[in-house]
């Protein structure tokens, strides 16, 4: 029995795709097909359907046959907007799909590129609970369409069933099918609101502040962009050109070695929400800082490219 | 199903609203003919300032305004017709509750709403007046409710202009017309209305069943078609083509009148020729059915009274269709028997110089009837008798005052004075009202008869002949009978009806006739009779449905094959590549994706050992075609395309 059952579920997986909710994840690209797309009267398709019927009804009645011809024609109109409706997916490629950043708890954006080779238009995306409306240009190439998606926990998180479906043109009938690409976004671990700074590094914070003193330690000639409040007017005076007031550079801040054994105390999640919040904070002191991992030793590096290595690899640990 | 109704909900944007108004507009125009006029000069400001308010500052319209505005349309309708239901209040509160409609349109779902109630609103504006024009533009008036609808939806470029709006909405009617026209055609008629037919008009032009001299003027002068007549055959003669509708036998000195007696057996006719003929008739809201001469048998739904006047079952209110047989060469009732005194009535204390001349004519000719009728034809064409639309008022006497003292008239009178006199000289007569003469369509092959070529005549009874058709209009005026009304009218007609503009107008009738003929005219008989052609004497409903299943599937077909037709590969080599692909896949090596086609032949070249040679022909031969020239010469196209076809697929056993 389960293997007949087994067999009906494969062969409904087959023939019916979009109505059976057995379909597993896909490789993209995706496209439309007519496999897969269903058609339904909307709600006002329903009630232009009844419409339609009094007037058939009315013309019939009173024998008006130029009421019956234009009773005809809107019909056999409506009946055309569902294949109008039909086109408008059909065909339809799902092409790629980027993830932008974002912590665990704040929405994600996602953005689903679609290509076509016809121009379509009034199309809409439903992921979860939110959609977005789009329209595919065929000369332009490829139309992304960015939706925002509620994030819960950090690491891999897999993509809901998207819907694409549409009612163009008139309303009457939507069309629509179920999309589920195997591609999962990488959700960030959520930085702990506080605690204490990277361990060894307290006196670095007070070197810092010192050096953050007003006293000019030189003059140098006025370069374009320099503010007006260093200008060393005095000085100036005695000379052709504008002297400008040149501030020691802070000394260059120690790097941070951040490592997941220094944190052996605690519980694994609010080690990974610590090395969270120590990242993003070197990241925005603009310090040079290397992470160790048990599986990923990542070495000294700065920047958002290097930021982002990091966090996908605290986002991906176990 | 959740966003939708939050769809439903989105705000009305100007574009939307703009076309919504449009919409109403079309509607509130097409039914202005019909409506009084003050519901049209309240309902059209209204519409302008509620779009006028709503580009100034979107928002409702406050409750205050909306509900006595409500009230009052009702109440004016009530008073107006006396009642709300019904064609012509119906309309209009229809129309009038769309145009209060757009008032608390804000919503998406109202102007579905809006659309939807439109169309009806549209649909009922045929109910008035099913001409072609007519037609042609409600059709027409469906595009800007479908580009309302289109607006509606998300995410579409942004408009280039009201034309580019409306174009998309009648592509879409273009490709539906095949399929409407079959669903026309199939969908099976009601052969009785399933409620009420719609009561008559309230004013009555045409015909009527009462002549009074100078009643017909404003006939004469509405220059829209009364029927149009096709004959089996050859046309009648100019001078045949009488078409009968009453015969009028009551006199009472004043005008005269046609009593309508059902159930008594047509008189007897002897028939020497006879002509069969189909008439379309425009709605006259009379019963009375136009017949050439004298009929001899009736449509269906009709019926022959005593004197060969037909008389259908209910009013003709929508264009009719129906054919006939009648003679044109005939004794008619030979013997009049018992109703001879019916046909000598005359009132009591009018007319005395007439009845005089008509007593003397009897006494001079004796009983030489055919004398008497010549003495009166003489009379009006050498009498100085005058053919004039705008003749002279009459006094009591009137047809003292016609013969001896205005002398103008046209055929009313004529027919009038000339019956008078026969029945005071003791001729049996009547007069006979209908249509003479009309204008042949040569293209066409019909007669178009005009409410101007209403007419009047008279019948007079001799011995051995039966009635004979007596015209003496013609007697004054021959060009009446040969010409038609407009050459005798000369230059009394307003100037649309004379000259090369009525010679343009009869000619372009000829696409009304096919209208009538084909659309209008379209009903249960026809219907039945449509698959005689294919050896089916009488198409049920039944069948007819089958048929119309059969056209819906035969179009959803093609529907279909649109729908699904994809433009192949704009780009020949790389469809042919894509062909070489899928045999490869077949042989078990399929292209992942990003794969470049170079990594992916040599991968195949690897796979397939024994087809490395080709294989390594066929990458070389496409990288050259792809990359080595910047517009691929076609030799090399075909050769790669060659060796593409060429390549068998030989399954691996692995």
């Amino acid at each position: 029995m389960p293997a007949t059952l087994r067999r009906v579920q494969q062969w409904a997986e087959r023939r019916l795709p979009a109505l059976t909710r057995y379909r597993r994840p896909e490789p993209l690209p995706i496209e439309l097909h007519r496999r897969r797309i269903y058609i339904v009267p909307t709600s006002f398709g329903l009630g232009f359907t009844v419409l339609l019927l009094v007037m058939l009804v009315g013309a019939l009645n009173y024998s008006n046959n130029a009421a019956l011809l234009l009773t005809c024609l809107l019909g056999a109109a409506s009946a055309a907007s569902m294949l109008v409706a039909f086109r408008t997916l059909d065909g339809l490629r799902l092409q790629n799909i980027r993830a932008g950043h974002a912590v665990a708890g704040q929405p994600i954006d996602v953005s689903f590129g679609f290509t076509s080779h016809r121009t379509r238009c009034a199309v809409r995306l439903d992921a979860g609970d939110t959609g977005a409306a789009f329209a595919v240009d065929a000369t332009r190439g490829e139309t992304d369409v960015t939706v925002s998606l509620a994030t819960e926990h950090r690491g891999w998180q897999t993509l809901p069933r998207l819907r694409v479906w549409t009612t163009w043109p008139l309303g009457l009938f939507r069309a629509w099918s179920w999309l589920h690409p195997e591609q999962a976004v990488l959700v960030w671990p959520r930085p702990e609101a506080e605690g204490p700074p990277p361990g060894g590094h307290a006196e670095d914070e007070q070197r810092q502040r010192l050096h953050h003193g007003d006293d000019p330690a030189s003059l140098r000639d006025y370069r374009r962009g320099d503010p007006i409040r260093h200008v060393a007017w005095k000085a100036s005076a005695r000379h052709h050109d504008l002297l400008v007031k040149d501030f020691e550079e802070p000394e260059t801040r120690r790097d941070w070695q951040l490592d997941w054994r220094q944190l052996g105390r605690m519980d694994h999640e609010r080690r990974i929400a610590r090395l969270a919040r120590w990242l993003g904070e070197a990241q925005a002191q603009g310090r040079r800082y290397s992470l160790w991992l048990p599986d990923e030793p990542i070495e000294t590096g700065s920047g958002p490219s290097h930021y982002e290595r990091c966090m996908n690899a605290l986002a991906r640990l176990p | 199903m959740s966003h939708l109704a939050k769809h439903a909900e989105i705000p009305l944007d100007a574009r939307a609203f703009g076309l919504l108004c449009l919409t109403v507009a079309v509607v509130l125009a097409l039914h202005a003919p019909h409506l009084p006029w003050w519901l049209s000069a309240v309902l059209a400001p209204v519409l302008a300032w509620r779009w006028w308010q709503r580009h100034q500052h979107p928002g409702r319209v406050p409750v205050w305004l909306k509900l006595p505005l409500l009230g009052a349309l009702a109440l004016a309708i009530i008073v107006y017709y006396g009642s709300l239901f019904g064609r012509a209040p119906g309309t209009a509160l229809a129309v009038g509750l769309l145009v209060l409609k757009m008032l608390e349109s804000e919503r998406q779902r109202d102007a579905r709403v809006g659309v939807g109630f439109a169309c009806f609103a549209l649909m009922t504006a045929l109910l008035f007046d099913q001409g072609m024009v007519v037609t042609a533009v409600v059709v027409l008036g469906l595009l800007p409710a479908l580009a309302t609808l289109r607006v509606l939806e998300p995410a579409q470029p942004r408009s280039r202009g009201l034309p580019r709006e409306l174009l998309p909405g009648l592509g879409l009617l273009g490709v539906a017309l095949p399929l409407a026209l079959l669903a026309f055609v199939f969908v099976p008629r009601l052969s009785s209305p399933l409620w009420g037919a719609p009561n008559a008009h309230e004013e009555r032009t045409g015909l009527s069943d009462r002549m009074t001299p100078a009643g017909f003027t404003q006939l004469l002068t509405d220059d829209r078609p009364a029927m149009r007549v096709s004959f089996d055959g050859p046309p009648p003669p100019p001078d045949l083509r009488y078409f009968r509708a009453y015969v009028m036998a009551y006199y009472d000195g004043t005008s005269w009148q046609y009593h309508d007696v059902a159930n008594q057996h047509p008189a007897t006719i002897e028939v020497a020729r006879s002509i069969h003929y189909r008439i379309s008739l425009e709605p006259s809201h009379q019963r009375v059915l136009p017949t050439l001469d004298v009929p001899v048998d009736v449509p269906a739904g009709a019926h022959m009274r005593r004197d060969h006047v037909v008389m259908a079952d209910k009013p003709v209110n929508d264009p009719l269709s129906y054919s006939g047989t009648s003679a044109t060469r005939y004794h008619l009732e030979p013997q009049l028997g018992a109703h001879h005194q019916r046909w000598l009535q005359l009132p009591d204390g009018f007319n005395p110089r007439t009845l005089a001349l008509g007593q003397a004519w009897r006494q001079r000719y004796g009983s030489d009837d055919a004398a008497i009728v010549q003495a009166a034809l003489s009379l009006f064409h050498d009498g100085g008798f005058r053919y004039t639309l705008a003749p002279a008022p009459l006094g009591r006497n009137a047809m003292d005052d016609f013969l001896f003292d205005t002398r103008e008239g046209f055929c009313e009178h004529y027919s009038s004075a000339f019956t008078v006199l026969m029945r005071a000289a003791g001729i049996p007569a009547r007069v006979v009202t209908g249509y003479q003469g009309g204008y042949w369509s040569d293209a066409g092959h019909y007669l178009l008869v005009r409410n101007s070529d209403a007419h009047a005549w008279s019948e007079v009874w001799l011995a051995g002949r039966g009635w004979v058709r007596i015209d003496p209009t013609a007697a004054v005026r021959p060009q009446r009978v040969d010409l038609g009304a407009a050459a005798a009218a000369g230059d009394q007609l307003p100037w649309t009806q004379t000259g090369w503009l009525q010679s343009l107008r009869n000619h372009w009738d000829i696409v009304n006739h096919w209208w009538n003929e084909g659309v209008i005219g379209f009903d249960t008989l026809r219907q039945r009779g449509l698959l005689t052609p294919f050896g089916i004497r009488k198409a049920d409903p039944a069948l007819l449905g089958l048929l119309l299943a059969i056209s819906c599937v035969l179009s959803g077909a093609l529907g279909l094959v649109w729908a699904l037709w994809r433009r192949g590969e704009a780009d020949p080599a790389r469809a042919a590549l894509r062909a070489l692909e899928r045999k490869l896949a077949r042989c078990g090596v399929v292209r992942r994706h990003g794969e470049g086609p170079r990594h992916y032949l040599s991968r195949a070249a690897r796979a397939l050992p024994a087809r490395r040679v080709e294989l390594q022909q066929l990458m070389d031969c496409y990288l050259e075609l792809r990359y080595a020239h910047v517009e691929p010469p076609p030799e090399f196209l075909q050769r790669f395309r060659h060796a593409v076809r060429n390549f068998r697929v030989i399954r691996v056993v692995k």
